[in-house]
């Protein structure tokens, strides 16, 4: 066994040849796994306004409104993630006329694809709340906009964080298809060491494994208790 | 924007024979581990009911460890160092099966020649990889459906004078496999999405035959619209097959 050539390497695996600029707070091209807590964080945070958005549109009445976004949550669960990266990956030179780093494209595929799922979680959040809380706030004199920002969204929101905490799960699992395109993140540090060390595959297979593993594994336990606290104080359907 | 659309090549000669393969493949390998992906499901949750301790540890550290891992580097696990676990034996009749499908053979209606490989190492790691990843999500569904039925059905069923068995054939199984059903249906497609993944071994699915095509003719564009066009019409099908089946059969379960 060679778990040396994993300690060795256990700083590249974390954050890679990562350099902080000290001018500024934020990291210059972020590698190891802090680029993939980058990418999670950065594509849920698009994600959930995206998403927002897109399961509103999904929730209207008016055609011209949800056609759009029905299209668009349909299309994007309907393929692979990794086929998206890749047509976007070329489509985005044919649009722009340059090249793109390969980190914002995947960051954009990111947002784009949980966005997608996101919205999903939006519609089932509002769906499930009973009916009568909108009617009773429109009745009190809100408009539906105010009805949603002030009665609807606030209760929601609330229900909807365990999903959302699994939908960011499934996305730091899924930010290790950045390394097809050539991210250096947590996954691509595994290959670049596996393939310099060549001896010592199932030990560091393994260690990267058991890193992503202890983050989702923490975001899901907790996720647990969140649900638990929260199931309280909700109007339900029953 | 100076790109020019090959749309009418994509559909003739070389590029549309391979795209034909690749969806060849990825079914093959989509079913293939969907069947296997389900026995090994209903074993870990058939485990994780057992009232023997250990067997419940090991079933609730499988489904942890690979709902928690990326399926990628579990590919990338099995691809390259599960030599360590597996036992040699099987490692040198896994590099063997090639020599035993040489001959053409013809699946799904599609002639293969010998030089196109079905059973190399590449593909049965992405298969066990898949069936493995699989598995962990769908013996979770299997025991929430399970879970989802009332214990009082059971202790019913018992007092009506049916035998423990008989209480789970009559009472709690035909309720929870209509449960259970959807969302086994939506992880079929789950799977058949992430059997993409498996081109990074160099499998010939969909997915590396679209790459292949950019590479080799130069359409970059117009092979992945087609191959997204054909994983959108799969999961547009079976989402429409599931929405039919919620429509018949579902119970509304009052409570």
């Amino acid at each position: 066994m060679h778990w040396d050539i994993v300690y060795n390497n256990f700083d590249y695996f974390l954050y890679g040849n990562t350099s902080l600029d000290w001018h500024f707070p934020f990291l210059h091209n972020p590698e190891g796994l802090v680029a993939s807590v980058i990418l999670a964080i950065f594509g849920i945070f698009g994600a959930f306004w995206l998403g927002l958005a897109a399961g509103l549109m999904r929730l209207s009445r008016n055609k011209w409104v949800k056609v759009p976004s029905v299209c668009y949550i349909e299309m994007i669960r309907g393929m692979p993630l990794l086929l998206l990266i890749f047509w976007f990956y070329y489509l985005a030179p044919v649009i722009t006329g340059q090249n793109m780093p390969a980190f914002s494209t995947t960051m954009i595929c990111f947002v784009v694809f949980t966005g997608a799922y996101v919205a999903e979680i939006v519609r089932a959040g509002v769906v499930a709340l009973p009916k009568g809380q909108m009617e009773a706030a429109r009745s009190t004199g809100l408009s539906h906009a105010q009805a949603m920002q002030l009665i609807i969204l606030p209760q929601a929101l609330r229900n909807m964080i365990p999903s959302f905490v699994n939908q960011f799960v499934s996305l730091t699992k899924d930010t290790s298809l950045a390394a097809i395109l050539g991210v250096i993140e947590l996954t691509r540090t595994g290959v670049q060491v596996d393939n310099r060390e060549m001896v010592a595959s199932f030990e560091i297979w393994i260690a990267i494994a058991c890193l992503y593993f202890m983050i989702c594994y923490i975001l899901t336990s907790y996720s647990r208790r969140l649900e638990a606290q929260l199931s309280r104080y909700q109007a339900r359907n029953r | 924007m100076d790109y020019t659309f090959h749309w009418a090549k994509m559909f003739s000669g070389e590029p549309a024979q391979w795209m034909w393969e690749g969806f060849c493949t990825t079914m093959q390998i989509s079913i293939i581990s969907l069947i296997c992906a389900m026995i090994l499901g209903i074993v870990i949750c058939v485990l994780r009911m057992t009232p023997f301790k250990p067997l419940q540890w090991f079933s609730l550290a499988f489904t942890e460890f690979f709902r928690n891992t990326p399926l990628l580097v579990q590919i990338f696990f099995w691809y390259n160092a599960s030599y360590f676990v597996i036992p040699t034996v099987i490692n040198n009749w896994m590099n063997d099966l090639y020599y035993w499908f040489p001959g053409p053979f013809s699946l799904f209606g599609h002639e293969f020649v010998g030089e196109w490989m079905l059973f190399n190492v590449e593909l049965i790691m992405g298969i066990i990889a898949l069936t493995v990843y699989t598995a962990a999500f769908i013996a979770e569904e299997i025991r929430a459906g399970i879970f989802s039925i009332p214990k009082n059905q059971l202790e019913a069923s018992r007092a009506v004078g049916l035998s423990f068995l008989q209480g789970y054939r009559y009472v709690i199984l035909p309720q929870a496999l209509r449960i259970v059903i959807p969302p086994l249906i939506s992880q079929a497609l789950n799977l058949i999405k992430n059997s993409s993944l498996v081109m990074v071994l160099g499998v010939t699915d969909l997915m590396y035959q679209a790459s292949q095509i950019e590479s080799y003719h130069a359409m970059p564009f117009e092979a992945f619209t087609v191959a997204l066009l054909i994983y959108l019409a799969i999961s547009l099908v079976v989402s429409l097959c599931i929405n039919l089946y919620n429509k018949h059969f579902m119970i509304q379960v009052m409570y």
